[in-house]
């Protein structure tokens, strides 16, 4: 099987490295080659910050790079813009509708781009947008934004839903498993009305 | 048993599977987790040492005394613990010793992109380097082996794209040793010039043994494919290569990056049309092919600045790029920021609202100098802003002492802030210090220090009392204020800055981060009272904005409740 690449992109303290765990998890539990790259240190404190999945029967490179990925799962919708170049040219993104302003928003020295998703659906770039900040705190956490995301992206695969629970369930830690599936399974079960 | 694993985790891995009994760090980005994962470890003896000088000399005690050791750094790391390594070149081993080294290129988390081969070098001592986190584990044990068979410190490199990708390893058991006695030896142990001078032709002859390893050992293999290019890479660059060419081309793939192999290089040159040295970096492997004269093309083509990547390396080749679609809207860039309810902030607001010099130094603090606040002039390295501002206030014979102070981390004045400091008070400069106590080492993920009272398992150990260690340093002047009081903070300042002899601010809150930390509820903005000042935005809170109606607002899931804010609006429009 020719490599695959999943783009995770959020702000930091999103929880991007609990979600590339889960995905690691879960593509190793199926017996693939797998590398993670993450991003550790300063520029997780608020700023943007970028895991990169590559799974498959031998995988070489641990980045992924423009044009490589199948996936870019995001977080926010700023930073889904942010790495759109990424996708291959068949890519999805799947990303939260959720708007954090940059410092430089906050300070007035930018503005916040507010039609960059459609920008980028016109450019023919297939998005599924969720709001996945009200099933989060549904769930019992605003925190678990990544794993409702994580959610939705599940339907894309074809492993079973029983399997990324038990990935989920190795991933968490044991107090936060309930709230976890919750928002896992909201995230699976969520369609754009 | 295999699992998916950052190289960090499984160098600790390795550690562990070779009966390592001790490792003492100093944490810094991209090493951290080589130390905080072997301290998982119930069999390896783990703790953060103040600085990685003296991390370095635990580890050479405990080899001393008979047992496999190690120490992590990250590159700049290394050059506080280049003293030690030096000497121990010449003097080696007892128990095996492993000095892990953790690059940057690209400069993620750091203040320069060194290059840490250069020490292995001019140390004359070997130097692994591993692919993946399978070699990782492979090469952390195999630097045990290379230390006591030839008697040297040995070096395991990673860099960032190594240290933190995860990879699948396969687990071992671990091959617990018996210490190895202790023999007086002065002739190998005591580096007088006398015993020196006899150890150095000994270090030039290993270097030519450990030379004659590398061109048998199996960690530096050829990879025959198409022989129309050859490539010669190591670390990470092996990976983008193979990525880039698979089986399309020959590498020489070089898991020892010092000392080089010699007949190995020259019989691989003889089996392809044309060689290339793809290395991260500096041109060291280039310039070790150039002196044993076989023609390569390197850093003529290859930038020596920052990562690489299968993409960045196909580029150079003129390989044909991926289609792509990219936004044509200017996005704004989202920079690293301190934290909601960051206890730095409230002193950084001060000093910047003062319009004073900063000095800074290294850690979560070094934030303080992005917008809005801009409230740090310069910084270098770990210690250097107490250092440096004795020399400014020396430089300006006294005229600037009013109007210029340092910022220093309780870890980093641990580090080497406190002979800075000493230096202020021996010298007489009338200096200003500033440190931030957030109770914690910050930046890289919350380790313990000497000031916090716990060690690295977490466990109550000795409180160095920073007011204390400041007064025995010669200051008189030490105070103690909070940062979340801005009023406390400003009259603390000014008083200081016109005191007629050196002084310490200890701007003291733990790190809102801490689980012992506990968050208050948000504030609210009273819509009636706000009148758009915008004054609350010069403090740089990422939980505060301006909605569409020009008022302030607090985003609630941001909002930690530290409350400085309500003390920065003229209008009281910001409330419990």
């Amino acid at each position: 099987m020719e490599t695959k690449g999943i783009v995770i992109a959020g702000v930091g303290g999103q929880g991007s490295l609990l979600a590339s765990k889960l995905l690691g998890r879960v593509l190793a539990n199926e017996g693939y080659d797998i590398k993670v790259s993450e991003v550790h240190g300063m520029s997780q404190r608020g700023g943007s910050v970028i895991t990169y999945v590559r799974y498959g029967d031998k995988v070489y490179s641990p980045v992924v790079q423009s044009g490589e990925a199948d996936y870019l799962i995001s977080f926010e919708k700023l930073e889904a813009a942010r790495y759109a170049h990424l996708l291959k040219k068949d890519g999805i993104i799947i990303t939260n509708t959720q708007r954090i302003d940059p410092m430089p928003v906050i300070t007035g020295a930018a503005e916040y781009p507010v039609d960059i998703l459609d920008e980028l659906k016109t450019k023919g770039v297939h998005i599924e947008a969720i709001d996945a900040l009200t099933p989060a705190i549904q769930a019992g956490s605003a925190k678990a934004v990544n794993i409702v995301l994580m959610g939705q992206l599940a339907k894309h695969f074809h492993i079973d839903y029983d399997k990324w629970i038990s990935a989920l369930e190795q991933t968490v830690k044991p107090q936060f498993v309930e709230m976890n599936k919750t928002a896992f399974k909201l995230g699976y079960d969520y369609t754009d009305n | 048993m295999k699992e998916l694993m950052i190289g960090n985790a499984a160098v600790a891995r390795g550690l562990y599977e070779a009966g390592c009994e001790v490792v003492s760090s100093y944490p810094g980005t991209p090493s951290t987790e080589i130390t905080e994962f072997a301290a998982n470890y119930d069999d390896i003896y783990c703790e953060w040492a103040p600085n990685e000088k003296v991390a370095l000399e635990t580890a050479y005690g405990a080899s001393l005394g008979g047992v496999r050791s190690a120490c992590a750094m990250k590159h700049v790391g290394l050059n506080v613990a280049a003293d030690p390594l030096f000497t121990l070149s010449y003097t080696g081993v007892n128990g095996g010793l492993v000095v892990c080294v953790a690059d940057d290129p690209g400069m993620h988390s750091s203040q320069n992109e060194q290059d840490s081969r250069h020490y292995a070098v001019g140390a004359k001592i070997p130097m692994l380097e591993p692919s993946d986190s399978a070699e990782c584990k492979e090469f952390a044990k195999l630097a045990f082996e290379i230390s006591e068979q030839y008697d040297v410190p040995c070096m395991l490199r990673v860099c960032t794209r190594i240290a933190h990708a995860q990879s699948v390893v396969e687990q071992e058991d671990r091959i617990n040793r018996e210490r190895k006695p202790y023999e007086k030896n002065p002739a190998k142990n005591l580096m007088s010039p006398a015993n020196a001078i006899a150890k150095h032709p000994l270090v030039e002859e290993r270097l030519k043994k450990l030379t004659e390893y590398a061109e048998t050992s199996p960690v530096n293999r050829t990879e025959l494919g198409g022989t129309e290019i050859g490539i010669i890479t190591s670390g990470a660059c092996y990976q983008y290569c193979k990525e880039v060419f698979g089986d399309k081309v020959s590498i020489l793939k070089l898991g020892m990056v010092h000392p080089l192999p010699v007949k190995k290089i020259i019989e691989f040159a003889g089996k392809v049309d044309k060689l290339y040295v793809v290395e991260e970096l500096d041109g060291v492997i280039e310039s070790h092919c150039r002196n044993i004269g076989v023609e390569v093309i390197g850093k003529e083509l290859f930038t020596p600045l920052g990562e690489y990547s299968q993409k960045s390396i196909a580029a150079v080749f003129g390989l044909p790029e991926n289609e792509t679609v990219t936004s044509d809207t200017a996005l704004p860039v989202r920079p690293p920021v301190m934290c909601s309810g960051c206890p730095h902030r409230g002193m950084f607001y001060v000093l910047s609202k003062n319009k004073l010099t900063v000095l800074g130094d290294i850690g979560c603090y070094t934030l303080g100098s992005a917008p809005p606040l801009n409230a740090m002039d310069a910084n270098l390295c770990m210690g250097a802003s107490v250092s440096g501002l004795h020399g400014f206030n020396k430089a300006t014979k006294g005229d600037s002492e009013q109007k210029t102070v340092c910022v220093i981390g309780d870890s980093t004045f641990m580090h080497s802030g406190m002979t800075g400091l000493c230096n202020i008070a021996y010298n007489d400069s009338n200096s200003t210090v500033i440190i931030l106590d957030n109770s914690i080492t910050g930046m890289t993920g919350h380790q313990h220090n000497p000031t916090t009272g716990y060690n690295i398992k977490g466990d109550p150990a000795t409180k160095v009392d920073l007011e204390a260690l400041c007064h025995a340093l010669g200051i008189n002047r030490v105070t103690v204020v909070d940062p979340y009081d801005l009023e406390e903070c400003e009259k603390a300042v000014m008083e200081e800055l016109n005191a007629a002899e050196p002084s310490v601010i200890i701007s003291r809150r733990p790190c809102v981060l801490l689980k012992s930390v506990k968050a208050k509820p948000p504030v609210k903005v009273d819509n009636d009272k706000c009148r758009s000042c915008k004054r609350c935005m010069k403090f740089g809170c990422p939980a505060i904005h301006i909605n569409e109606n020009g008022k302030a607002e607090i985003d609630t899931t941001l909002c930690v409740g530290c409350g400085v804010c309500k003390q920065m609006c003229p209008f009281d429009a910001i409330q419990d």
